[in-house]
């Protein structure tokens, strides 16, 4: 059997496509197409081939069309032919200079040039799919076509609507008032004593914002920790009798938009607020303004983080198995002994999580502070200030913008050092059997007695939201029922062309539905594609690309907010004051909700399914809609509704981009509550939080519970 | 194209992982019509082989021609060939009908057409009926023939199997290795199977081709690898045998195997004397009353299975493992016996240290 062939060892271990690429031809002649019929720039007019033609230079002060367009118009004619005749190292290249062309002229010629209209995204888009595509024929991403246009188109995007608006608005702390570069500003700018003072520790008034929002989010990790572990316990050692509150809390978290707290803290301990006017009249205790500060936002956060960090620790403590204590326990140890050698080892790693969550959370958080802060400033409402206020200082809130996604960056980095690498939680799905060993008795009535007054007091919340919009002015105590919020909000009445929605706050509802039904979908391939890429596929970059599809979880909205409008107010990339800036913003944001549901639940499918497909014949894309896409249908499901409900209730970062014309729901509440207009503020929010309810169940109904109710509580709980 | 020229021929290739080796220069031909089975303990590199004739592994270095083609570089869904997996890995949302059209639909058949050649193979495998179902509502042997269907259907140059009895329980398996043994004879298909199961290999194969640690140790019919096991691996990996550490002595009629000073006539081809491993098969030793036979032995253990007799006998070789399958008389632990065997029943292995 002696083979005496001189066989080349292979440098590299890849599949090569054997056939001829029919579809790149296509998509170049797309590309050309697009670049010589669409106009280029985004108020319409040429195309990039009359631009060229024309040597227009009214656009480029410096150089003109002929000089920008030119080569890039070549470049897409020869990919065109690279395509056409299989040539594929000429088709990545004419199409990588083609992109370099297109985008150097494009930022070369500053914010007086044209911004990319429907001519350029259309082309240049194309022109990326061809590089990936030919880059895959080279031997990349092993050698298949539709990974590496995933894997590329997915980089770009992010690259654009990510990393180069992010990337931007840090570099502009480094910009002094005229626009020039000065690290010197940066450095003065950055260590300024506002941001990091510590005067409060030392009978001063204040302290830096960096500090407060510091100080804030430790008491808030710690202690939403804290209330998390007690309610778990009960949950878990209480029997099924508290399953019902589980589910409560799985589901509150995602239907409520961030404000809602804050706002019955005031209904409640504002100076005329309910309680307050209580104990005023009853034990003469004096009315303040206590509530509007450290406290109220402490306790308003507690009370929205707090469901996140019970649902981690509820996970971790079922994951700690009766089976594993009980073994302790046959090994004569004691109660004590367990606890300390057995279930808190085993815990330890939820708890760090929980409270580098709760931190991570607090830190984020735009909705509560900016409804009670008051005079307590965190970071980011004053990044929003410093936009949007009458300072305007894009500077300063990049600075702001540094520091905290530098607080954020550092909890995640320490989750992944502590908490990722020992987590010992494994989610079997099996029951173990065995029973929970009973707390003691005193440590069990404690949990439960401030179990049942939290659950209390947050009933009592929602309580106030979803009546408040029912009378007069609940937050002065004007308890005469009324329909008139309800009728200035959303009346309608019929006119001479049917209904008319005269309410004024339709345009912001139909707006936000709009703007989440279009980017849900979006959110759901993109972030689907990506984990079926991650999960499935071996290529050079893989652990690189699965980073940078996560990473935009770990920036705070406000820091993409504020980096929207630094990165899209200007050419060449202008999108502001539109609705696709919305649409983009919560897909990008959202993004990693879908890459996470999807990797969930692709680890669950078994992968020789996908081997199976493919040695049937079927190509990757047929293997992806005919297999893997109707096995994903549960986690397209989750991330749809979990995207849609977020993108219903986000305030961060689209309170930055929001307009007149394109109001969202969220934005216009903070505005009616910034007006004091606190009945039409609680009304609106009680007809979102049922409207998502709505949402919430009727998705429900068709998936089935149970995984809906466990999967966007996991995705939620591990990050957001 | 005609299935039956080409075979697989697999060109000193080699897979590897970062630093690990898991198949290492592995050369080796399937005839067309031929089956040929992959086997060796886990871990040896026989389903890397075979995932890298189905293209699922691209390979390190070397060469892969299926049908005379080269597709090394090719990927799964451009190869001929198709596979039936361990899990059977049907599409659990997909009738028994759509999995097995699935391959057919791939390569854009006619739906007409790809429903005839599904029902004729799903006819031909006894499956006629259950077209409707789903693999969740059928047996687990019924699910691994929609597997095979489902592969068959397309017509492949070569047929893979990965494991296809494991999930079936014992009785089943011997039946469904026949059906598939019996099917692969009469369409002539060439087939790479694998398994860890010797029996199974022995029972299905033309060619078997036994791995350890990513190399070939053997390859040859079963009658070869049982009968002439080329190492002490092999030997002890398929079937029972008898080792015996000794020396190989040239005597007045030939070679003689000695160990603890008892020797026996042995037929050699091609040995040197020196240290040497006598194989013995348990159903080729024989019990002979004492004083007779080569070695003197006491019966230490006996086990009546029906069909045979086995015995465990010490003797000054150490514990011999003995089938007798005519036996009447069970001797009783403690007897005294000896214990005979024919010169050719005797495979010298050399000592590799």
């Amino acid at each position: 059997m002696a083979m005496p062939v001189a066989t080349p060892a292979l440098a590299l271990a890849r599949f090569v496509p054997a056939s001829h690429d029919r579809i790149a031809p296509a998509v170049a002649l797309v590309a050309l197409a697009a670049l010589a019929l669409l106009p280029w720039s985004s108020d319409g007019g040429p195309s990039a081939l009359a631009l060229a033609v024309a040597r227009s230079s009214s656009k480029w002060p410096a150089f003109d069309g002929a000089v920008a367009l030119a080569p890039l118009l070549v470049a897409a004619t020869t990919t065109v032919v690279g395509t056409w005749l299989g040539r594929d190292r000429l088709t990545a290249g004419a199409a990588a200079l083609g992109l370099v062309w297109a985008f150097a002229g494009a930022f070369g010629a500053g914010t007086d040039g044209p911004a990319f209209g429907i001519g350029a995204a259309l082309g240049l888009a194309a022109l990326v799919t061809c590089l990936a595509r030919a880059l895959a024929r080279l031997g990349a991403f092993a050698g298949d076509a539709v990974i590496a246009t995933i894997v590329v188109v997915v980089s770009v995007l992010l690259a654009i609507f990510i990393f180069f608006p992010v990337g931007k608005s840090l570099l502009a702390a480094g910009f002094d008032a005229h626009g020039r570069f000065a690290p010197g500003i940066m450095a003065e700018r950055l260590f300024a004593a506002d941001i990091w003072g510590i005067g409060c520790f030392g009978g001063g008034t204040h302290c830096g914002v960096a500090i407060n929002s510091a100080m804030l989010a430790i008491i808030v990790g710690t202690v939403s920790t804290l209330i998390g572990l007690i309610l778990a316990l009960v949950v878990q050692r209480g029997g099924q009798r508290y399953a019902g509150l589980l589910k409560l809390m799985s589901v509150l978290p995602i239907i409520t938009p961030p404000f809602v707290i804050a706002l019955a803290l005031v209904v409640l301990f504002g100076r005329t607020g309910l309680i307050t006017g209580w104990l005023d009249a009853i034990f003469s205790i004096p009315r303040s303004r206590w509530i509007y500060g450290l406290p109220g936002v402490t306790l308003a956060q507690l009370l929205t983080f707090s469901p996140i960090a019970f649902m981690l620790l509820h996970g971790a403590l079922n994951a700690v198995s009766p089976a594993l204590e009980e073994a302790a326990q046959t090994l004569r140890a004691s109660r004590a002994r367990v606890f300390r050698t057995v279930t808190w080892p085993l815990l330890r790693p939820a708890l760090a999580n929980a409270f580098l969550l709760g931190f991570v959370e607090s830190l984020a958080d735009f909705g509560n502070p900016i409804v009670l802060a008051g005079n307590y400033e965190v970071l980011s409402t004053k990044i929003f200030f410093a936009i949007a206020g009458a300072q305007h200082d894009p500077g300063r809130a990049a600075v702001l913008a540094v520091v905290l996604l530098g607080l954020t960056m550092i909890a995640f980095w320490l989750q992944q050092r502590w908490v990722g690498r020992s987590s010992y939680v494994t989610v079997s799905g099996k029951g173990d059997g065995g029973s929970p060993a009973k707390l003691p008795r005193t440590l069990w009535v404690g949990c439960f007695t401030v179990a049942a007054s939290w659950i209390a007091f947050t009933l009592v919340c929602y309580a106030v939201i979803l009546t408040g919009g029912f009378v007069k002015d609940i937050g002065r105590g004007d308890m005469t029922l009324t329909l008139g919020h309800f009728a200035a909000g959303f009346g309608a009445e019929w006119g001479a062309h049917g209904v008319l929605f005269s309410g004024s706050a339709w345009d912001s509802l139909f707006n936000t539905v709009k703007v989440a039904a279009v980017s849900a979908p979006l959110t759901a391939v993109i972030g689907l594609l990506a984990a079926y890429v991650i999960m499935r596929h071996r290529f050079a970059g893989r652990r690189a690309f699965e980073f940078l599809t996560l990473v935009s979880f770990a920036i705070p909205g406000t820091v993409i907010g504020v980096s929207y409008i630094v990165a899209f107010n200007v050419p060449p990339l202008e999108l502001t004051g539109g609705i696709a800036i919305l649409v983009l913003c919560f897909v990008f944001r959202n993004m990693p909700v879908g890459v996470r549901a999807g990797v969930a639940a692709l680890s669950q499918i078994d992968k020789t399914l996908d081997e199976a497909s493919a040695t049937l014949r079927a190509s990757t894309l047929r293997t992806l809609t005919r297999v893997v896409m109707p096995l994903l249908r549960p986690a397209i499901l989750v991330t749809l509704v979990f995207s849609f409900t977020h993108a219903m209730t986000a305030v961060s970062a689209v309170i930055f981009l929001a307009t007149a014309k394109y109001n969202l729901a969220t934005v216009y509440i903070i505005n009616r509550v910034e007006a004091g207009e606190y009945p039409l503020a609680i009304a609106y929010s009680s007809v979102l939080i049922v409207l998502m309810l709505g949402v919430l169940l009727a998705v429900q109904k068709v998936v089935g519970e149970a995984q809906l109710g466990r999967r966007a509580a996991g995705a939620l709980a591990t990050g957001h | 194209m005609d299935k039956t020229t080409g075979g697989v021929v697999f060109e000193r290739v080699s897979k590897r992982y970062n630093d690990v080796t898991a198949v290492d220069d592995v050369s080796f031909t399937v005839a067309p019509g031929e089956l040929v089975t992959l086997l060796g303990p886990s871990g040896c590199g026989k389903t890397t082989t075979l995932r890298m004739v189905a293209g699922l592994e691209p390979v390190s270095g070397g060469r892969i021609l299926i049908g005379g083609r080269d597709v090394t570089l090719r990927a799964a869904n451009e190869r001929d060939v198709s596979m039936v997996f361990q899990s059977y890995a049907l599409f659990p949302h997909m009738n028994v009908l759509e999995n097995v059209c699935y391959g057919p639909l791939s390569m854009r058949m006619e739906k007409t057409k790809a429903r005839e050649l599904a029902h004729a193979k799903l006819t031909m495998l006894g499956l006629a009926g259950l077209d409707q179902r789903l693999p969740s509502e059928l047996s687990g042997g019924q699910q691994q023939r929609v597997a095979v269907a489902r592969s068959l259907v397309l017509e492949p140059a070569v047929l893979l199997f990965d494991e296809p009895l494991s999930n079936l329980d014992a009785k089943l398996r011997r039946r469904v290795r026949q059906e598939i043994r019996e099917l692969q004879q009469s369409l002539r298909l060439t087939v790479i199977y694998v398994t860890h199961d010797q029996e199974e290999a022995l029972a299905v194969s033309d060619q078997i081709i036994v791995m350890e640690s990513g190399r070939i140790a053997q390859h040859g019919t079963p009658h070869e690898l049982y009968e002439a096991p080329a190492s002490r691996f092999l030997a002890d990996f398929i079937g029972d045998a008898n080792l015996v550490e000794g020396e190989l002595e040239p005597g007045p009629e030939g070679m003689r195997f000695t160990a603890h000073g008892v020797s026996a006539p042995v037929r050699v081809n091609g040995l040197v004397p020196g240290p040497a491993t006598l194989a013995l098969r348990p159903h080729r030793l024989r019990l002979t009353p004492p004083g007779k036979g080569i070695v003197p032995a006491e019966c230490r253990r006996a086990a009546y299975l029906g069909s045979r007799i086995e015995y465990v006998v010490s003797t000054a070789w150490g514990d011999l493992l003995i089938f007798d399958a005519g036996g009447k008389t069970l001797h009783a632990r403690g007897a005294a016996l000896g214990v005979d065997f024919d010169a050719d029943a005797a495979v010298i292995l050399p000592r590799r240290d």
